[in-house]
């Protein structure tokens, strides 16, 4: 069993015992555990199931690799699944769950998976389910994704905040071991500003636990004096439990700090994410120990020998009583060593290699009394929910059980990879290091920056250099030539010297024994999380799948949380055996950010609820929400979409602004239309180009309407363009237009006709404009002013600038309605008095503030065009009947060439109608109009859509807009309108002018 | 995410600052051109590996565009140039010759 073991544990308060629950047992731990040893002090080893299989499955390793002790997190607003026990500090209340098991962990009803596991190869998924066709959507997809998965997601909204923080340094230190720390220092001392980031709460890496000594000092105490000697640099800052998430071009990088995982509730962001730009970034991760690949490999109690030790130095937990100790290098011996220093039992080290003689390691565990066999290997492991003993046979031969050792936890290494993730997200090369069986940075193919130069400098284990003394020696190098690189040359001091033990060379081993049969194969584990055996990878090489990417994608290897940590190497080994070439042939897979996953909420940061966007609100915004108004978002800006009196309804209210407005008056805050003025000696000739229909022409003091389109000719935006003197036009654009017909005019001045004298400026927060609607509206007007706004004095489609009730104030005489209408310009800051002021004048004659949608339906009655409604990107003005705002005079105009390409002139395009339902009710939206027959998907075919649909308060039904196959053709036909759900309404095509043909209303 | 040095304002900032408008150069097509040269005017863009010549905006800065002279595999940035040019300046040439002799890019090198 795991316990916790008298002494020892450098990371342990033992005066401060922490209580915490783990699928609702009552447990303690000490401050300074992380949750998996705490879990393993109460000899909780069993802490999951596997992913397909359903397998048990135990804690692994001790860091950011463990692919199988994941949990449940927190409950309420602070669940999280997929939390990692060896990455999560304990805290005093924590509570967790396993998960991927029902009805409980040790009983798993899934776990029948893995009797089937012969029938659950790579690939089965594909193979399996796909046929019959119709069955994937309806039958396996849903019990597939209902299988699938680790965790559950929360469902209570997140109640912590969350936060970005932007910092820009010369050098950036990826990792707070030894290297990370010297780096930091060399990089410090040269002059460079400098950042150093680690993932876990403590300096110094695993340097500490596996020992030796630096410039005379156990390796413990130089980590103190280096940290203490950086906190006192002012030009370097240090961040612990801020892991690097990744590296990006020219120099980015993330960090992620967990500020308050480890103390909930506490004040302040809960993650803060780093947004660093650095002009070098070193990367001293470290390396991470590789399993070994054999049967039972998966089963509770088989650990990396790297985290048997950590466990039992830093938390003062010993993994179970007896431990078997396989390796295929030197390193493991360490674990050994430990062990049976704190009083353990270490029955047997098997080491796969045979050397002509021993090296200083193995001599001293063989002085200790522990066994050592050499050229064995583990043939087996025995146990189903806890490792309860091993098979040894010989690593040669193809596993023939030669002796059974009782033990409950074995500790196994296959040597190191260095962590090259960060190094290969933006494009760093790697290289196989023979030696070492790793692949580690090619330093002369670097990510590159900006200036072409390479900006990462991979630093110590991350580097390859695995050994105490050469990792010294290369961070200090690494870190000075940051600085230099950044222009920081103070001489630093010299780099430390370390006494280490001599290590024997390690020997690859990918297969244990060399010749396991498939039965063996197929129990030896690749990928813990993902269920990848070596069965697995060698069918999909079998079954042609040569490429290491394909092969990933296939068999799911290094995928999820893992991406290549613990799997990668001994995968790519496998493939490469079964494809019968070297290793460095195969390759590796895309090493992709993050490097262990950061929460969705750091990313968003404070981009949530209200601070997601900017609100943008007219000079009457505060009326409209003391009067009821149901707000629409158009844009960044809310508009109010109706007001609604106490105890109306929506539909009710639109319908009454609409009635109110016909027969009388209707106000409308119309602030939000895009206003841009255009001015210079040739802005005629630029809104010629702009538009499709003539501006030049147009005279001051007069107003008309124009189309604008794009290059490729679909119509992009409408609006009134007034001429205020010869060299200046003021064009209203639609309310989302405003910007980008902003930008849109910006980039045909600035990178076409540059040589035009044009100024474009965006006015459109400048003013307040006001809608005057309705048959009183001239009344209201004359009230207010001494001028002249008779029907001769200010035509339909003239303007004029007035006072108003004191304001200076501009009047368009223009009509979106179909009614006598006048749109106000005023100051911005004056738009409020203006309202106020139009409310009170109107009161007499019922005056009614109007809403987008009473405003919609008034336009659709009159059959104007809405951008958006009936143009979707691909709709061009003579789809919409609008060949006579188009000059047929004009030799050229954005979108002129286009639309006269065959598909612009097909005469099979569909065009703009009516519709009105032959029962009188109203359409629904986007809906088809249905032709005969099917098309090849056995779909119904269709000859068109409805674009806009009202129920029309002032016809007293509905009335729709749509796009119809030679509709303008077919007047009077009756077509079919299908409903989602097969209901089907009939509908006559009719004139899209529903009301006031003649336009006698707006012309009085 | 790059950094750009705009050649109008002179600010060196963070690429979210900027915007990417595609190809650089480009020769317009209007009426009367041929089917072929409108379509590739609209739709043919070069996207080469190695240099190219690209139009940004300055969209969170000055507003303006500028062109970029760019390896899309290095990453490296040989220089930015005003957008009002149909080809890019002598001393852009000669900073991409400097790193990528014998470069060429549409009809120039």
């Amino acid at each position: 069993m795991s316990t916790r073991l008298a002494n020892g544990g450098r990371f342990l308060d033992r005066a401060r015992a922490l209580e915490f629950r783990f699928n609702g047992k009552r447990l303690t731990g000490y401050e300074g555990d992380t949750l998996a040893s705490a879990l393993l002090a109460n000899d909780q080893m069993l802490v999951g199931r596997s992913f397909k299989y359903h397998r048990p499955r135990g804690i692994v390793a001790s860091g950011a690799e463990e692919p199988n002790a994941l949990v449940g997190m927190g409950e309420g607003g602070r669940f999280e699944p997929n939390q990692r026990t060896t990455t999560t500090e304990l805290f005093d209340g924590l509570t967790c769950a396993s998960q991927n098991h029902w009805p409980s962990l040790d009983f798993d009803v899934g776990a029948i998976n893995t009797k089937l596991g012969r029938f659950l190869p790579a690939g089965f998924y594909y193979k399996m389910f796909i046929h019959p066709r119709p069955f994937w959507k309806h039958v396996y997809e849903p019990f597939i994704r209902k299988s699938a998965g680790l965790g559950k997601a929360p469902t209570e909204r997140d109640v912590d905040t969350y936060e970005h923080f932007y910092a820009h340094v010369d050098v950036l230190v990826v990792g707070g071991g030894v290297a990370g720390l010297l780096a930091a220092r060399s990089a410090g001392q040269s002059g460079a500003t400098v950042l150093l980031i680690e993932q876990t709460p403590q300096w110094g890496g695993r340097a500490p636990v596996d020992g030796g000594a630096v410039d005379g000092k156990p390796v413990d105490k130089f980590v103190e004096e280096v940290t203490a000697e950086l906190d006192a640099m002012p030009n370097v800052t240090m961040r612990s439990r801020t892991m690097g998430a990744g590296v990006y071009d020219h120099g980015y990088a993330l960090g992620y700090e967990r500020v308050a995982d480890h103390r909930p509730g506490a004040a302040g962001p809960r993650h803060r994410l780093w947004r660093i730009r650095a002009g070098r970034i070193i990367t001293a991760t470290g390396a991470i120990e590789r399993p070994l690949s054999f049967a039972g490999n998966d089963i509770p109690g088989v650990m990396l020998a790297s985290a048997v030790r950590d466990f039992a130095v830093n938390y003062g937990v010993s993994v179970g009583d007896r431990t078997v100790v396989v390796t295929n290098n030197d390193d493991a011996y360490r674990t050994a060593i430990i062990l049976k220093e704190q009083g353990l039992d270490v029955p047997v080290i098997l080491d796969a290699r045979v050397l002509p003689q021993d090296s200083a390691l193995m001599a001293e565990a063989k002085a200790l009394g522990i066994r050592v066999m050499m050229g064995h290997a583990i043939s087996s492991v025995k146990g189903g929910k806890r490792v309860t003993g091993v098979e040894i046979c010989s690593q040669a031969g193809e596993g023939a059980v030669l002796e059974t050792v009782d033990c409950d936890a074995v500790a196994m290494s296959g040597g190191w990879s260095p962590v090259v993730h960060l190094w290969s997200h933006c494009g760093g090369k790697l290289t196989w290091d023979e030696a070492q069986a790793c692949f580690r940075p090619d330093v002369d193919n670097p990510p590159t920056g900006a200036d072409g130069e390479g900006f990462v400098i991979p630093a110590g284990a991350a580097n390859g250099a695995l050994r105490l003394g050469d990792v010294l020696a290369d961070a200090h190098a690494a870190g000075a030539a940051a600085a230099r690189a950044m222009g920081a040359e103070r001489k630093t001091s010299d780099a430390p010297q370390a006494e280490a033990q001599d290590e024997a060379p390690m020997a690859p081993v990918w297969m244990m024994p060399n010749g396991a049969g498939y039965k063996k194969r197929a129990k030896a584990w690749l990928d813990y999380q993902n269920d990848v055996k070596v069965s697995d990878v060698r069918l999909a090489a079998q079954e042609g799948y040569q490429s290491v990417e394909h092969a990933k994608r296939y068999t799911t290897l290094g995928m999820a949380t893992d991406q290549g940590k613990l799997s990668n190497i001994n995968g790519l080994a496998i493939l490469s055996d079964a494809l019968n070439q070297p290793i460095p042939q195969t390759g590796t897979t895309t090493f992709r950010p993050p490097y262990t996953p950061i929460s969705l909420a750091s990313i968003a940061g404070e981009a949530r609820a209200e601070r997601f966007q900017p609100l943008r609100r007219t000079p009457m915004y505060d009326w409209h929400a003391e009067h009821g108004a149901y707000w629409e978002p158009v844009g960044q800006w809310r508009r109010p979409y109706c007001y609604r009196k106490p105890g109306e309804s929506i539909e009710d209210a639109v319908q009454r602004e609409v009635k109110a407005t016909r027969e009388s008056l209707g106000l409308l805050d119309a602030s939000t239309l895009g206003k841009l003025m255009v001015k210079g000696p040739d802005a005629g000739k630029f809104l010629d180009m702009l538009y499709t229909n003539m501006m030049s022409s147009l005279k001051p003091g007069r107003c008309r309407y124009g189309l604008m389109c794009n290059e490729n000719g679909f119509l992009i935006d409408d609006g009134v363009v007034a001429r205020i003197d010869e060299d200046t036009f003021l064009c209203h654009t639609t309310t989302g237009g405003a910007e980008s017909i902003h930008g849109h005019m910006e980039e045909w001045l600035q990178t076409e006709w540059w040589d035009w004298d044009v100024y474009v400026a965006n006015l459109t927060e400048q003013y307040a404009q006001i809608g005057l609607v309705g048959p009183k509206a001239r009344e209201v007007l004359a009230a207010l002013t001494a001028s002249d706004v008779s029907a001769e004095a200010l035509p339909f489609m003239a303007w004029t600038d007035i006072t108003l009730g004191g304001m200076q104030a501009r009047i368009y005489r223009i009509s979106f309605s179909g009614e006598l209408s006048y749109e106000i310009a005023v100051k911005a800051s004056e738009g409020r008095a203006l309202w106020d002021l139009l409310l009170a004048t109107g009161d007499a004659h019922g005056v009614t503030p109007y809403g987008t949608e009473a405003l919609h339906i008034m336009r659709a009655e009159k059959g104007f065009i809405m951008i958006g409604d009936e143009t979707d990107g691909t709709v061009i003005p003579q789809d919409l009947g609008l060949n006579w705002a188009i000059s047929k005079k004009k030799e050229d105009y954005l979108g002129k060439r286009a639309q006269a390409r065959s598909h612009m002139t097909d005469p099979n395009r569909w065009k703009l109608v009516g519709l009105e339902t032959t029962d009188g009710s109203t359409l629904p939206d986007g809906a088809y109009i249905s032709a005969e027959g099917e098309n090849a998907n056995g779909q119904r075919n269709v000859q068109g859509r409805v674009t806009s649909t009202y129920h029309s308060p002032t016809l007293g039904k509905g009335i729709a807009m749509a796009l119809v196959l030679h509709g303008p053709d077919r007047m009077g036909e009756v077509v079919e309108v299908p409903h989602i759900g097969g209901k089907i309404t009939k509908a006559k095509i009719v004139d899209p002018v529903f009301f006031d043909k003649d336009g006698e209303k707006q012309n009085v | 995410m790059l950094i750009l040095t705009c050649p109008c304002c002179g600010v060196t900032a963070e690429e979210t600052e900027f915007h990417g408008g595609g190809e650089a150069h480009l020769k317009r097509f209007g009426p009367g051109s041929s089917d072929e040269d409108f379509h590739d005017y609209l739709f043919s863009k070069v996207n080469p590996k190695g240099v190219h010549l690209e139009r940004w905006r300055h969209n969170y800065g000055c507003g303006k565009w500028f062109h970029a002279a760019r390896d899309t595999v290095t990453l490296e940035v040989y220089g930015t140039y005003p957008a009002q040019t149909t080809e890019p300046p002598q001393d852009i040439r000669d900073a991409i010759t400097a790193k990528r002799p014998g470069w060429s890019w549409r009809e120039f090198s």
